[in-house]
C-alpha cells in the first residue's frame, strides 16, 4: 500500500508574530522553522499503518529550499521517500496548493494521503478536504480516532457536542487532529538512515489565485485592565464589575 | 446580487450558528442590493420556512435519503447545486465542524476562494473584503476575492442573528441527483458526556491551567462554570499533562474561541493561550502571581491564591442566580 502525507513547515507557536515590510505577510527575521505541529499526528498514524500493512510512505511538501529539513525529519521519523515541490515566491492560497498537490499526488496511486487537519500559520484548515475533491476521493477531516480493516477506515471526528464514526473505504484522504496519537520522536539510526533517502526536487508553478491577501496587522491590544483586588475579598467586587460594568453575566 | 447561506441542520433542527450566518446574510445583502437565500441539505424539512424570522426570502431544500447524517460530497453537491441556480455574489457558512469540512469541498468544486474563520467582512465599493484572524488571533489578515462567488466561513459568536418576528420564507425543492450510496458514511453520532455546549460555541468559558496542581482540583472549575452556565476549558500544559482531554484546549493548537466572558483560572498566558481567548469579549484572570502575562489581556484581575478565590467567586455567582 502506498501512503502520501503533506507536511507544511511553519512558524513556531512560541513566535512573536511580526509584520514583513510588503505589510502582507509574516516577517522571517529569527522565525524558528518547525513542522505544523498537526502534520505530526498524519505523520504518525501513516507510519503506524505502514508498521501493519507494509508499503511505501511518500512524504510531500511545498515552500522554499528550508522545506527540505522538515521533510528530512519526517524521512527520520520513517517515510521512504520524499517530494519537495519547490516555491519561493509569496504563499499560495489554498486552492492554488491544492491543486499543485493533486498534480503531484495523483500518479503516486496512494491509498491513503494525509494531512494535519490545518496549519498553525494561515489556520485555513482547508487544504484536505480541496485536495479530496480535486483528487476525486473521498475525506474525513479532523480525526480524533482511526482504525483500518479490510480497506475500510473507521475513522472519528469530534462535532459538536459529541463526536461522529465515519467509514471511508479507501483510496482517501484523512487530516489529522490532536489527540489522534503520541507522536514519536525520531531514533538516531532513523535520523541517520534519513541522510540517504531520496528527497526529489521540482519546480512548482503557482497557478490561478483564488483569494487574494490585501493586508497583515497586528491586532490592536486589549485596553489596558485593572487589578480589583487580592483574594476572596475581591470577589463581591469582581462580581459587580461584571454584572454592571462588564453586563456579562 | 444574491447571498447564499448554508443551513446546517442536525437532527432534523436547524442550528443556531445557522442564524448568525443569515444575520450577517441579511446585512451583506442590504449592501449588495439582493435577497438571502438559504440552501438546506437534509432527510426531511427541518422547517426551514421559519427561517423568514432569522432573514431568509427563499430557501432551497435538498431533501434525500443520504443526508439522515452529515455527507460530505452529497451536501457539496447541494450547495454546489444552489450556487448555480442562484448565481450569487457571496456563500456564507457558520464556522462549525460541518461547515469547516464542506465549504473547501464546494470552493474546490467552483473553483473560487474560500476565507475561513472570519470576524468581519466589509462591503465598500461592492467589493467584499473579509477579516479573520490567523496565527490563532496573533495577527489579523484582510483577503479579497479575485472570483465570484465568494465563500467565507464565519467564525462562531461573532455575527450577530436577526429577527424578523414571524416572516415565513418560501421554500423550493433542490434537486439533486446522487449516484449511489454515500462514500462517507456516518455510522454513529456519539453524544459527549452531559450535553456539553463546544467551547467555540460557549457564551461563557472557564479554563484551568497549571496553577491547579493536579487534574482532581478541576472540580473547583466545574462548580464555578456550573453556577455561570458556562463550558470547562484548558491551557495546553494540562492537556498535555493528561489532566484534561485536547478538545478541552483553548489555544494555538487547540480552539480559537470569542465567548462574551472568559475566565483564566490558575492559567499565566503563554503565547500560545492568549492567542486563542484574546478576542473573548470580556476577560477576567485569577492567577497568584501579579507579573503573570494573562493580567496584559485580562479586563478584570484578582491576585491571590486560586483555592480560595474560585469557591468565593461560585458562592457569589450562585447567590445571585437565587436572587434572579
Amino acid at each position: 500500500m502506498i501512503q502520501v502525507v503533506c507536511i507544511k513547515q511553519v512558524a513556531d507557536t512560541e513566535t512573536r508574530v511580526k509584520v514583513a515590510a510588503d505589510g502582507k505577510s509574516l516577517d522571517p527575521a529569527g522565525v524558528t522553522w518547525i513542522v505544523n505541529p498537526y502534520d505530526e499526528f498524519a505523520v504518525e498514524q501513516a507510519l503506524r499503518v505502514k508498521e501493519k500493512d507494509g508499503g511505501e510512505l511518500i512524504a510531500v511538501s511545498l515552500g522554499p529550499a528550508g522545506v527540505q529539513t522538515a521533510l528530512r525529519g519526517v524521512l527520520a521519523l520513517g517515510a521512504d521517500r520524499a517530494v519537495h515541490l519547490r516555491h519561493d515566491g509569496p504563499a499560495l492560497d489554498a486552492l492554488a496548493l491544492s491543486r499543485v498537490l493533486a498534480e503531484a499526488i495523483q500518479p503516486l496511486g496512494a491509498s491513503l494521503v494525509w494531512l494535519g487537519k490545518q496549519a498553525v500559520d494561515d489556520d485555513a484548515a482547508q487544504v484536505g478536504p480541496m485536495l479530496a475533491t480535486l483528487l476525486g476521493l473521498p475525506c474525513v477531516s479532523v480525526a480524533a480516532a482511526f482504525d483500518l480493516a479490510d480497506g475500510t477506515a473507521t475513522v472519528e471526528r469530534e462535532i459538536e457536542g459529541g463526536r461522529e464514526v465515519i467509514a471511508v473505504a479507501l483510496p482517501a484522504v484523512i487530516t489529522t487532529d490532536k489527540g489522534l496519537n503520541e507522536p514519536r520522536y525520531a531514533s538516531l539510526k532513523g535520523i541517520m538512515a534519513a541522510k540517504k533517502k531520496p528527497i526529489e526536487e521540482r519546480p512548482a508553478a503557482g497557478g490561478e489565485a483564488t483569494l487574494e491577501v490585501v493586508s497583515m496587522s497586528l491586532p490592536p491590544p486589549r485596553g489596558a485592565g485593572r487589578i480589583v483586588g487580592e483574594g476572596p475579598a475581591a470577589v463581591p467586587e469582581l462580581v459587580r464589575l461584571l454584572r454592571e460594568e462588564a453586563r456579562v453575566i | 446580487m444574491s447571498v447564499l447561506v448554508f443551513i446546517e441542520q442536525r437532527d432534523g433542527r436547524v442550528r443556531p450558528v445557522s442564524r448568525e450566518a443569515l444575520g450577517e446574510a441579511t446585512r451583506l445583502a442590504a449592501a449588495l442590493g439582493g435577497p438571502v437565500v438559504g440552501v438546506c441539505a437534509a432527510a426531511s424539512d427541518p422547517d426551514v420556512a421559519a427561517l423568514g424570522e432569522a432573514g431568509a426570502e427563499r430557501v432551497l431544500l435538498a431533501a434525500h435519503a443520504r443526508f439522515a447524517h452529515y455527507d460530505g460530497e452529497g451536501y457539496a453537491a447541494a450547495v454546489e447545486a444552489a450556487v448555480r441556480l442562484v448565481q450569487p455574489r457571496a456563500v456564507l457558512f457558520a464556522g462549525s465542524a460541518m461547515g469547516k469540512d464542506l465549504a473547501p469541498r464546494v470552493a474546490a468544486r467552483l473553483g473560487v476562494g474560500l476565507a475561513s474563520d472570519c470576524t468581519h467582512v466589509d462591503t465598500a465599493g461592492g467589493d467584499l473584503t473579509a477579516t479573520r484572524p490567523i496565527f490563532a488571533g496573533k495577527a489579523v489578515q484582510k483577503v479579497r476575492f479575485p472570483k465570484s462567488p465568494a465563500l467565507l466561513l464565519l467564525r462562531p459568536k461573532i455575527f450577530a442573528a436577526v429577527s424578523k418576528g414571524g416572516t415565513r420564507a418560501t421554500v423550493e425543492p433542490l434537486a439533486l441527483e446522487l449516484s449511489g450510496p454515500a462514500r462517507e458514511r456516518v455510522l454513529r453520532v456519539a453524544a459527549a458526556a452531559g450535553g456539553k455546549v463546544d467551547l467555540t460555541e460557549s457564551e461563557i468559558i472557564v479554563s484551568g491551567g497549571r496553577g491547579l496542581k493536579g487534574p482532581e482540583h478541576f472540580a473547583i472549575i466545574e462548580e464555578l462554570a456550573k453556577s455561570l452556565g458556562a463550558t470547562v476549558g484548558a491551557s495546553r500544559a494540562v492537556v498535555d499533562a493528561g489532566w484534561r482531554p485536547h478538545h478541552d484546549q483553548v489555544g494555538q493548537t487547540g480552539k480559537t474561541v470569542s465567548p462574551k466572558l472568559y475566565v483564566a483560572v490558575g492559567i499565566s498566558g503563554a503565547i500560545q493561550h492568549l492567542a486563542g481567548m484574546s478576542s473573548s469579549r470580556c476577560i477576567v484572570a485569577i492567577n497568584k502571581d501579579p507579573e503573570a502575562p494573562i493580567f496584559k489581556v485580562a479586563d478584570y484581575g484578582v491576585v491571590g491564591d486560586l483555592f480560595e478565590i474560585v469557591p468565593a467567586l461560585t458562592a457569589e455567582v450562585e447567590k445571585l442566580n437565587a436572587h434572579a
